[in-house]
């Protein structure tokens, strides 16, 4: 199953990554070859063995609901583009009254 | 902004209604779901966040013990089943609300599946169906500014609080419900009347839907009347008090009802509930479907719950709201009607203490809901607020009991306890309540009264009885309202035999 260069320009548009045509038809083949690679995995996994999602053979880690010191506000904020009234100030999210 | 809609009664005529029902529900754990930041609502902005919270690199969560296991009561509590294993997943999203660019949830292996809650709702039951009740974390505040309605679209920008990013939350979803017809608006505040009852029984949230530590959103459409097969549905947003969900929905379905009447078709979209004007309009339109390219979590390890866990959390589940209310109803010999009145007052738990103390559950009903209704409502506080307790309410009905006053004699007792003046008894020795119940004195009344009225005596000497009342009333004047009709009827009535 050949992933198309629809196919990435979807992948793009989900990640917020603008690709040129010309990328994507460079990138659309070299990204076909590691889900290739990968997908040889699903060869040698017989039905028994179960799609690992964690490498560590653990389960239950849980802290106590107990709390602890924050950031300072003004540390935090210290980071940000842009801030107002202590708050993060972000651009406009939607164009207009949809 | 009002589409046009149809009649409620016309709508329903023509189209059953089917609904689902998504409620957040934020847990009162004292840190957040995955940090040791507090988990409290109305704090400074911005000072409640540490690296985990606001996803910096290099950040790792740690899961919240406590959210887990109110996550496991909840799902106890709706007869759900407990996952023996499960796992969180990122749901990816772009939005400001988060800094991590996804928000940890769980996606195909909810903690809690498969449960359901039986309804009344005016005397036929209704079975809601659980889907599932997954854990998952709550997002930060937008403010937009600009625009001239504050809403997102217009704003010129928007300003973030992280403060409740992190929050832990459970998400509660609903099979599709069917059969509920004209009641469909009913049924859906009853179930969120319902969970914030149990929420607040098992005392894992404060269930406060103002300040959105309990929300809803709607889910409804509509499909001819007898048809199977699903119509499109809106999900309706913003909708933030119990009178609202009923509100939003019977809007909703007018709404629908008169597109499709037109011979056009409901989009299938989100849509912002406008409180003030009891109108809906449509949210952020969905182009494609949405595409969260939900993945394992691999930040946090498996969630396996052992059986002896499970088992122990079911152990501590408190009595739950609908068996508590058919314990009682036996009990106290209620009727539906009786106990329902008492539920709508919430009145149970200070008529439990009344009966504990002593009183009988019809005396202590009739007290609640009467005369102490009545000033609960002119104070504007809830029963239990009022300045007597059942312990004294019992003492009250005491005094009736043993002939010490009678009824507006007590009303009398009760406003003395409720200014302050003691106990039943100092009110009824402070003001002088008591009834005479001295036979002299109430005979010596009974004869002025005969001597004062011969026309009406001599009336009830030929048997008219009704008459009696007349000379009851001039009695109880005489004695300034402190004696006992009963008795004084009673010697009224030997005198002229």
């Amino acid at each position: 199953m050949a992933l198309t260069a629809a196919d990435v320009a979807r992948l793009g548009e989900l990640a917020r990554i603008r690709l040129t045509d010309d990328e994507l038809a460079h990138l659309a083949p070299q990204l076909d070859v590691i889900l290739e690679s990968v997908a040889s995995v699903a060869a040698v996994a017989a039905a028994d063995v179960p799609p690992t999602s964690h490498a560590l053979p653990l389960t239950n880690v849980f802290r106590a609901d107990v709390v602890t010191p924050s950031l300072r506000a003004e540390d935090v904020l210290a980071a940000a583009p842009a801030v107002e009234d202590g708050r993060f100030r972000v651009p406009r999210i939607l164009a207009e009254e949809s | 902004m009002t589409a046009d809609v149809l009649g409620y009664d016309e709508a329903l005529a023509a189209f059953d209604p089917v609904l689902g029902l998504e409620v957040h529900v934020e847990l009162n754990t004292a840190s957040k779901m995955f940090c040791g930041c507090a988990n409290a609502f109305g704090g400074e902005p911005n000072t409640q966040t540490c690296p985990v919270c606001l996803g910096l690199p290099g950040s790792l969560p740690v899961v919240n013990a406590t959210a887990i296991e109110s996550a496991i009561r909840i799902g106890l509590a709706l007869n759900c089943q407990i996952a023996d294993w499960c796992r969180f997943a990122r749901k990816n999203y772009f939005y400001p609300d988060m800094t991590k660019d996804f928000q940890t949830s769980q996606y195909d292996e909810p903690i809690a599946f498969d449960g359901w809650v039986d309804l009344d709702v005016d005397g036929e039951t209704f079975r809601i169906e659980i889907e599932r009740a997954h854990m998952e974390e709550d997002a930060g505040k937008l403010v937009h500014v600009g625009g001239s309605t504050g809403r997102i679209g217009g704003a010129e920008y928007s300003l973030v609080d992280y403060n409740r990013a992190g929050t832990p939350l459970v998400e509660i979803v609903t099979r599709p419900i069917t059969g509920t017809g004209a009641k469909a608006p009913q049924v859906a505040k009853a179930y969120v009347s319902f969970l914030r009852d149990l929420m607040l029984s098992l005392g894992v949230s404060d269930v406060r839907m103002e300040q959105g530590s309990l929300r809803c959103d709607a889910n409804v459409s509509l499909m001819p009347r007898g048809a199977t097969q699903f119509g499109l549905r809106t999900e309706t947003k913003n909708v933030n008090s119990l009178r609202s969900v009923e509100r939003a929905l019977t809007y909703e379905i007018q709404r629908q009802a008169a597109v499709l009447s037109g011979g056009g078709k409901v989009h299938q979209e989100t849509r912002h509930w406008h409180e003030d004007g009891g109108y809906t309009t449509p949210g952020r339109s969905k182009e494609q479907a949405e595409d969260y390219r939900y993945f394992p979590e691999p930040d946090l390890v498996p969630v396996a719950p052992s059986r002896e866990w499970v088992e122990q959390l079911r152990g501590t589940l408190p009595e739950l709201p609908a068996v508590r209310r058919a314990r009682l109803q036996g009990e106290w010999g209620f009727t539906d009607l009786e106990l329902q009145d008492a539920v709508n007052a919430g009145a149970l738990d200070v008529i439990e203490a009344t009966v504990a103390a002593g009183a009988s559950a019809q005396a202590a009903r009739k007290w609640w809901l009467t005369e102490l209704a009545r000033r609960a409502n002119e104070a504007g506080v809830e029963l239990g607020e009022l300045a007597i307790t059942p312990e004294q309410v019992a003492q009250v009905q005491a005094l009736v009991d043993a002939g010490t006053v009678n009824d507006k004699l007590a009303r009398q007792v009760i406003e003395g306890v409720l200014a302050g003046e003691g106990s039943p008894a100092d009110v009824v020795a402070g003001r002088g309540l008591a009834v005479v119940s001295d036979d002299g004195a109430l005979s010596a009344a009974v004869d002025a009264a005969i001597a004062a009225n011969p026309d009406v005596a001599q009336r009830i000497r030929e048997g008219k009885l009704q008459a009696a009342g007349a000379l009851i009333g001039a009695v109880m004047k005489d004695l300034r309202g402190q004696a006992d009709a009963a008795r004084v009827r009673e010697l009224v009535l030997a005198r002229l035999a």
